[in-house]
């Protein structure tokens, strides 16, 4: 099987964020594999230990994506491919990124392509059914369980908490949901490995694409940080007391009863 | 200029969903004076919700019908969708960053081969038309963004957007296209309910969320009552649910719900910072928690230092005598 995974490159989630020059802070920031992709690569391994075949890691990004492409690899994956744009673009947003992945896989033919529900940095979770549009194929979001046999697939995905099952069929694309698997550590083998796998870098110029081909549709004009909170106010006394006063406050401080 | 704006609305348990009143209030500003433009789609029987799209706010409400229609795929009411666009040829589309939302606006997006711009808290006019404001890093930080070029498409973050005050007297034309719907590729199954059919976790103006702290399932009845006096929804933290005494669906995180209700009350949670991301932007913040120096406390605007199984039934008391003295 053809298996791809899509895989964003994102600040740790416990990176405070800063701005310096109307832009996120990002030196000396962590970054981690975007926490919804590790679901991704984790079931891909999976899939293809199942049902054979490759995994294959695309990532749309710039060259220091390499460190979690290779930590893919790491982890199981067995190629990787960097869409270097570093050089060749100024601008991007989600149609920007569908474009040039929509271009490759054009020229490969999935089976099926796992990404994660949610970037946990502009977090729009557009790029996999605008991706699966593109390619015409259908899509299945917020998965947990997968199972695939022959050309069926049976999929339970969550729904604002309740639980859907659906069937569908190859070709696919699905985006991983919290409870879906949990994602293994590398190790020490599997590092060494890695070091050895493909890492195949295009550039926009590979697939055919011009830079007006990719052009965005909406533009991001300023980035602020919400007001500081102020420090709240720890209420005193037992607690029959603090229950009065709260429910006074809530009242007719801020309103909310 | 005036523009007309298409909303399309969804409804849950038969009744129309909040954020959709909400999308017609930005539909209606967006519109500068043109028409707002409801759609809803479903097997049938859609009146209802039309008179009540109406009331709202929304100028004229589009149903579209087929049987195919009666659960939501994405193909199915991509189709739906696509015809009424295809009818009404809005400058701007609004939906609510729901999980159908979330689901079906990123196909319609790519199918127009338009720009989107989701979960959406805020907009303003600016001098190169609407300026959308949205969290990004959950909600560490927040973007502006415009559309630079074809339809504005947006999705908007439930609770945030306030809603037109309903008006009985108003009315306008309701209208019916049955919409051809085929090649439907996902089928489903079954749906296991999880949830409870009371209030929405994602739309409640008033959240309960229990930690570790709560020990057990019991220990949520406390929490459960409390909500109820306030009719509002009870949620938890990841511990909570990873510790069984919750169902998942319940979880407010980063990897859970994002919420932003009126009122937060969160009773022996912690404060790590992925349970921030979910609660963070919420209006008013209480924390009730044993230990003085939980991070809870520094984003909380009033913090109650105790035990929470003492608290919380205080606490549903008072409010309760509140009600009945008031
Ligand atoms: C030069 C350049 C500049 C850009 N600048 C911005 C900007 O300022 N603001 C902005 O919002 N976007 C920008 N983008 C696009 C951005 O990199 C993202 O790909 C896109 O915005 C989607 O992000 P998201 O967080 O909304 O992803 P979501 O749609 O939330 O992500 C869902 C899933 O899609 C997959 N995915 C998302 N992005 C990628 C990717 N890049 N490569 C592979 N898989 C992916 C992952 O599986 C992810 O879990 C830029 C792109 C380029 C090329
Ligand atoms: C990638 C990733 C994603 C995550 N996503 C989420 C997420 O989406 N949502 C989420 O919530 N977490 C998430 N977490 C987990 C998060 O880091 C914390 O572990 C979790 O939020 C802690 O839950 P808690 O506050 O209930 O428990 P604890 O941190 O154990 O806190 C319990 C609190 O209860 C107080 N307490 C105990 N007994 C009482 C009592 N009787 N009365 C009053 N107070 C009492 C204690 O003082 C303590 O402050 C994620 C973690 C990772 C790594």
């Amino acid at each position: 099987m053809n298996i791809y995974v899509l895989l964003k490159r994102t600040f740790d989630t416990e990176e405070k964020i800063s701005i310096s020059n109307g832009k996120i802070e990002d030196d000396g920031a962590e970054y981690i594999i975007n926490p919804y992709d590790e679901y991704a690569v984790e079931e891909a391994i999976n899939l293809r230990d199942a049902h054979g075949g490759e995994v294959t890691v695309v990532t749309v990004g710039e060259e220091d994506a390499e460190k979690q492409l290779r930590t893919a690899l790491a982890m199981g994956a067995d190629k990787s491919v960097l869409i270097n744009t570093e050089d060749d673009l100024e601008e991007g947003d989600q149609f920007t990124t569908v474009r040039i992945l929509e271009a490759y896989f054009k020229e490969n033919e999935p089976d099926i392509i796992l990404a994660g529900n949610v970037a946990i940095d502009e977090a729009s979770g557009q790029v996999g059914p605008r991706l699966a549009e593109r390619l015409d194929i259908p899509f299945v979001t917020t998965i947990t369980d997968i199972s695939i046999e022959g050309d069926t697939v049976s999929i339970e995905r969550d729904v604002e908490g309740d639980v859907e099952k659906v069937e569908t069929s190859l070709p696919l694309l699905v985006t991983c949901q919290q409870g879906l698997n949990e994602p293994r550590y590398p190790s020490l083998p599997g590092i060494m490995k890695a070091k050895k796998k493909p890492l195949e870098e295009l550039e926009i110029d590979d697939l055919d694409l011009e830079e007006e081909d990719v052009e965005t549709k909406t533009r991001t004009l300023e980035i602020f940080l919400p007001p500081e909170k102020q420090a709240g106010k720890i209420l005193e006394g037992d607690a029959d007391e603090q229950v009065k006063e709260l429910v006074g406050l809530l009242k007719n401080e801020s309103k909310v009863l | 200029m005036s523009k007309n704006i298409l909303v399309i609305a969804e409804a849950k348990d038969g009744e129309l969903r909040n954020v959709s009143f909400e999308a017609i209030a930005l539909g209606k500003k967006l519109s500068e004076g043109g028409e707002v433009i409801a759609t809803i789609c479903g097997d049938g029987n859609l009146e209802n919700y039309g008179e009540e799209l109406i009331q709202y706010g929304a100028d004229r409400v589009v149903t579209a019908v087929n049987p195919e229609l009666k659960t939501y795929t994405p193909d199915g009411f991509t189709q739906a969708y696509k015809a009424v666009i295809d009818q009404e040829n809005p400058d701007g589309i609004v939906m609510g960053h729901t999980s159908i939302g979330k689901d079906v606006t990123p196909k319609l997006a790519s199918q127009l081969e338009t720009g989107l711009i989701s979960d959406v808290t805020e907009a303003e006019e600016g001098d190169d038309g609407f300026v959308f404001t949205r969290p990004i890093y959950s909600g560490k930080a927040f973007e502006k963004k415009i559309v630079t070029e074809g339809l504005t498409f947006v999705t908007i973050r439930p609770n945030n957007i306030a809603s037109l005050e309903k008006d009985g007297s108003r009315s306008g034309d309701i209208s019916s296209i049955d919409v051809d719907v085929q090649n439907i590729r996902t089928i489903i199954k079954e749906v296991i309910r999880k949830t409870s059919e009371g209030v929405d976790l994602s739309e409640a103006k008033v959240i309960v969320a229990g930690g570790r702290a709560v020990k057990s399932s019991e220990g949520f009845e406390p929490l459960q009552e409390l909500a109820d006096e306030l009719g509002g929804a009870v949620g938890a933290s990841r511990a909570a649910c990873d510790a069984g005494y919750c169902d998942y669906s319940l979880q407010i995180g980063q990897t859970g719900k994002v919420v932003t209700p009126d009122l937060y009350i969160a009773c022996g949670i912690s404060g790590a910072i992925q349970h921030l991301a979910g609660m963070s932007n919420s209006k008013v913040i209480v924390a009730i928690n044993k230990d003085p120096e939980a991070t809870i406390f520094n984003i909380a605007d009033y913090g109650l230092v105790g035990d929470i199984f003492e608290i919380v039934p205080k606490l549903t008391e008072e409010i309760r005598n509140m009600k009945v003295n008031s």
